[in-house]
């Protein structure tokens, strides 16, 4: 089922009844989810993507604009006509319930037409908990399990009535580390096999540039960027965004092009066309770096970083913004540990431009 | 040396309440026990330097007492109908102040005025609501004079003025107001112990209930009540040991008396008759009457627990 957002807005009353003003929580949002895909909203907490999910879901209603469900017009729906199956953050599993009961739960609230037999229900509840691979746990209750198996659980409860769309809402966050590297790749092997269009939230870029087919990158309330992981990663269209994606994250400096050229400090890294004279930020990300002996940027070497096939070099510089500047250099390049200074010389496509006052990306040529 | 020093340190900040507690609460417990089972013990022997001899003569003589079965079975009538009736109540009210938002704050208040007002005084304005002021001796015509609120209400909507507590009264009558009274007495605390477990349900189970398209009944009957069930049993036991208490609530709408005017002492509770006893100085008497109240106050809370062991969720 395809999603689509069209300049939904969501504003909720102040808690500060003097003021009277309103807080801004999901500001003219539009995009649009192609169906059967994997969709990642992405950005600091307070950005307004569960609020964004939510909306989708039905269990906030939009101040402005519409939501469609394929052609459907489901602005108006409550949740339990939309089609959708939810997973909460905590996953909100009914504590008295047995995982069994639970995942029957969403199936016993079908009336009329779509009522079904108690063996369909059982049937339909096996089946889901073999999907999700929790069908030896039907008999505990929720708090006999991990927190991986209730995660699955809660995914079987939201899948089990057959959703047009399922939402997810921070799914890993409250997993441990090697859980939630495992738990992102069974959510992507269920969306495949399931073929349902699936969004879900997080904060972390990681979580979400791994598993998704699109990101939507958000930031207070408004759309920062939309694409393939890798395009928006490739390609940011603002500081925030080259900012937010990446680990370890892209190292920005104060800059300044003249006559063509890019200057950080009083060097000149790179030769461009087509940008303006004026100051600019200039962002690299850490993979941007050469080891140069005759590179045009000169740092302090602080310390080197051995990670086995890489070492992360870090470095500081005077117009950096950062206190550090840290850079992943090939392991063979042969950096010595003890030099005073490095210097390095940069990838044209890792080095990007952005305006200083309105923070958006300039484009370039590199001559 | 340090560490034995912060003990008898600690003993020390304690004493105060420790010898409080054992001076009026664990002596009493262990003399009501001593007393109960020296037969014959009575306030008048102990003047007079007798010694008693040890048995349960007290318990037979409890027992046998005609007014104690009359007193057994006031309390145990006003508990059966009034905990389970105040726990429902409780719970509808409950759920209905928890979902108005906007009227919890000052429902909550009205809600909770009966918990702090003296119990005495709100008897006393249910004994003015259901009384009737004037002659019970002439004709049917002549009884009624004037009525309390609570006949002129039945009056208004066409019903005939029952005589509720005052000379002449039936038993049920009697019964029927003071369950309306300890009812409406034993809901604040009830509601505002049930309010609170409903306000720590996680919100996020409703959302879920209300994604998955469950039927408002539904959601009360499997989510909310199943929930809420630790509270229930905690408002069903002690409403069980309160009621098995129950005296005040019947000074109050019926005074020292017990009873309407021609039939005293017919609405004397256990506590009642434990206070009977005491003030005709039958010390061993009275404290036999409480120790099988205790019996039977713990046997039925014993009861209690072993039925909320299967009915109450995690």
């Amino acid at each position: 089922m395809k999603v689509e957002l069209r300049n939904v807005t969501k504003a909720f009353p102040s808690r500060n009844k003097k003021s009277g003003e309103e807080v801004i929580a999901v500001n003219d949002c539009n995009f649009t989810i192609p169906d059967g895909k994997l969709i990642g909203l992405l950005g600091p907490s307070g950005c307004g993507k569960s609020t964004t999910l939510y909306m989708i879901c039905g269990l906030q209603k939009p101040t402005k604009g519409q939501i469609f469900f394929g052609e459907d017009d489901v602005t108006g729906l409550a949740p339990e006509n939309r089609g959708v199956g939810l997973v909460f953050q905590n996953y909100a599993l009914y504590p008295h319930l047995t995982v069994k009961q639970n995942i029957l739960f969403p199936l016993q609230n079908l009336k009329g037409e779509d009522k079904l037999s108690k063996e369909e229900m059982l049937k339909r509840a096996y089946e889901t908990a073999k999907l999700v691979q929790i069908d030896e746990l039907m008999d505990r209750k929720p708090s006999e399990l991990s927190g991986g198996q209730q995660q699955r659980v809660a995914i079987a409860r939201a899948l089990v009535k057959m959703p047009r769309v399922l939402l997810l809402d921070e799914p890993l966050s409250n997993l441990d580390a090697r859980l939630r590297l495992q738990t992102r790749e069974e959510i992507r092997r269920i969306q495949r096999e399931t073929k349902i269009t699936t969004v879900f939230v997080t904060h972390d870029q990681d979580e979400a540039m791994s598993i998704s087919d699109f990101i939507v990158v958000m930031k207070a309330g408004v759309v920062q960027q939309i694409g393939k992981p890798q395009a928006v990663y490739d390609d940011p269209d603002n500081l925030f965004v080259a900012k937010f994606l990446g680990t370890p994250p892209i190292n920005v400096f104060n800059g300044a092009v003249k006559g063509g050229k890019v200057y950080i400090g009083e060097e000149a890294v790179l030769s461009v066309n087509g940008v303006n004279d004026g100051e600019v930020y200039v962002g690299i990300r850490p993979e941007g770096f050469i080891l140069d002996e005759n590179g045009p940027l000169g740092c302090k070497l602080i310390n080197v970083e051995v990670m086995g096939r890489d070492v992360s070099v870090v470095s500081s510089n005077a117009a950096s913004l950062n206190p550090t500047i840290r850079s992943i250099i090939n392991a063979d390049a042969g950096v010595d540990h003890d030099a005073e200074t490095v210097r390095f010389s940069v990838k044209p496509h890792k080095l990007f431009l952005f305006d200083k006052e309105s923070e958006k990306r300039i484009r370039f040529e590199v001559k | 040396m340090v560490e034995s020093k912060q003990k008898w340190k600690a003993w020390l900040y304690l004493a105060p309440a420790i010898v409080l507690l054992l001076v009026f609460t664990v002596w009493p417990i262990i003399n009501t026990v001593r007393m109960a089972f020296l037969e014959g013990y009575s306030g008048l022997k102990v003047a007079g330097g007798e010694s008693f001899a040890f048995g349960v003569g007290n318990f037979v003589k409890v027992i046998k007492y005609q007014k104690f079965l009359s007193c057994l079975k006031n309390t145990v009538l006003l508990c059966v109908l009034t905990v389970p009736i105040s726990s429902l109540l409780a719970l509808l009210v409950a759920v209905f102040l928890n979902s108005i938002k906007w009227l919890q704050k000052p429902l909550q208040t009205i809600f909770f005025l009966p918990y702090v007002t003296n119990s005495i005084a709100i008897g006393m304005v249910f004994a003015a609501m259901f009384n009737i002021v004037g002659s019970f001796y002439g004709t049917e015509n002549e009884i009624i004079v004037t009525a309390g609120i609570i006949n002129n209400i039945i009056e208004f909507f066409g019903g005939k003025a029952v005589n509720w507590i005052n000379y002449g009264s039936s038993y049920a009558a009697n019964i029927t107001v003071m369950v309306i009274y300890i009812v409406w007495n034993a809901l604040p605390f009830k509601i505002l112990i049930l309010l609170g477990g409903l306000q720590s349900i996680n919100k996020q189970y409703y959302d879920a209930a209300k994604v998955d398209g469950t039927s408002r009944r539904r959601i009360f009957a499997r989510i909310t009540v199943p929930l809420l069930s630790p509270m229930l049993a905690y408002v069903v036991i002690t409403g069980f040991i309160g009621g098995f208490k129950e005296y005040t609530s019947i000074i109050g709408i019926f005074g020292e008396a017990m009873g309407p005017a021609d039939a005293a002492g017919r609405l004397n509770t256990m506590v009642g008759f434990i206070y009977d006893a005491l003030s005709t100085n039958n010390q061993g008497r009275a404290s036999a009457a409480a120790l099988i109240l205790f019996g039977i106050i713990l046997a039925v809370t014993l009861i209690n627990l072993q039925v909320s062991k299967k009915r109450v969720h995690y």
